[in-house]
């Protein structure tokens, strides 16, 4: 109860939520059998392309392996999915 | 033709001979013919856990050596009519056995049988290639921990690569008491996690040890909620739409405990 209630209060997160993420996480390059440091690279090649055209936010770019249901519906594929949040489209291309 | 089910985890001690030992036994009461293959060459437990430890006179190894016939390293359950259990070498290591020779086994057993189940080892080596190189169907033991769960997700991308698709999740020693004050992940969690399909979930229960001490499977005690998870599975083989267990008012919650403490009865 106590527990409860200073989970209310926001003192500690609840020790499933903490697996869940830890898991989430390490699961992504079990799944890929990549390290950080390729995701790493990935995405500062990601952000040099886009940046040409838009304005994004680049402590807010989020890249990541996952799996999704195939296109056929055969099973599980891995994919790579980048969140980008766009600040400004610009209007004039180098 | 029969089916041949592969029981597997990755991690050791998440209760994959447990689960085969149960859903066999829920089988063979289901009037099916079940033969029960334990492949954990070395670590033989599936005959302790059945209660027929001391009825081998052949195992495994002997049968693809070409020491003795199937039909006679079989072990006939006495007690549930239509199940067998091929025990495992004690004696020697994953390696007695090639892939070839287990393939032929099971082509054998399913002329036999309707149903083979097959109690992989831990871990991902020669061990899990044989188990899981003849079956059509496999079903992933795991427990609402992180070491579990990891090793579940490896196990089910291994045996994607080995074209066993579709895999069931089958998560073992559920405490909702835990899941509700958000101290373990909830069948949700650990469903959206790996993405697969559930074929059952089995709560933590204290009658599992006790059954195991006798060699008796729980799903024998119909009253037990774990006897009834056990059931639940064995029909949804069979292919029987059947919702999953309510863990609700089930556990030792503290509304549970308080009435326990004033005495009263549920």
């Amino acid at each position: 109860m106590l527990q409860s209630i200073m989970n209310f209060f926001g003192k500690t997160k609840p020790s499933k939520e903490v697996a869940k993420d830890r898991l989430k996480l390490v699961l992504i390059h079990d799944r890929a059998n990549v390290s950080p440091q390729f995701l790493e690279m990935i995405k500062s090649e990601i952000i040099k392309v886009i940046t040409n055209y838009i304005e994004i936010d680049e402590s807010e770019l989020e890249i990541q392996l996952t799996r999704t249901q195939s296109e056929d519906g055969q099973g599980i594929v891995p994919a790579l999915i980048a969140n980008i949040p766009i600040k400004n489209v610009k209007t004039k291309t180098k | 033709m029969g089916e041949v089910i592969v029981i597997t985890s990755g991690k050791g001690g998440v209760g994959k001979t447990t689960t085969t030992a149960n859903v066999g036994v829920g089988l063979a009461m289901r009037n099916k013919k079940v033969a029960l293959v334990d492949a954990d060459i070395g670590l033989r437990n599936l005959d302790l856990v059945l209660g027929l430890e001391n009825r081998i006179v052949f195992d495994l190894v002997d049968v693809v050596e070409g020491r003795c016939k199937l039909r006679n390293a079989l072990v006939k359950d006495k007690r549930f009519d239509g199940l067998y259990l091929l025990p495992a070498a004690q004696t020697r290591d994953k390696t007695a056995v090639k892939p070839e020779q287990m393939i032929k086994l099971c082509n054998d057993l399913r002329k036999e049988f309707d149903f083979v189940l097959i109690d992989c080892p831990a871990g991902i080596e020669q061990g899990f290639n044989n188990a899981v190189v003849a079956a059509d169907r496999a079903i992933v033991v795991t427990t609402p921990e992180v070491s579990a769960v990891r090793d579940a997700d490896r196990v089910i991308g291994l045996l994607e690569a080995k074209e066993l698709r579709n895999p069931r999740l089958l998560i073992n020693r559920i405490r909702n008491d835990m899941v509700r004050r958000g101290e373990m992940m909830s069948i949700e969690d650990v469903k959206d996690i790996l993405a697969v399909d559930i074929i059952g979930i089995v709560p933590d229960d204290e009658k599992i040890v006790i059954s195991t001490n006798r060699g008796e499977p729980v799903i024998t005690d119909g009253k037990s909620l774990a006897g009834q998870a056990y059931n639940n599975i064995a029909r949804r083989i069979l292919g029987e739409d059947v919702p999953l267990l309510d863990l609700e008012g089930h556990d030792e919650g503290f509304m549970l405990k308080l009435k326990k403490f004033l005495g009263i009865k549920n």
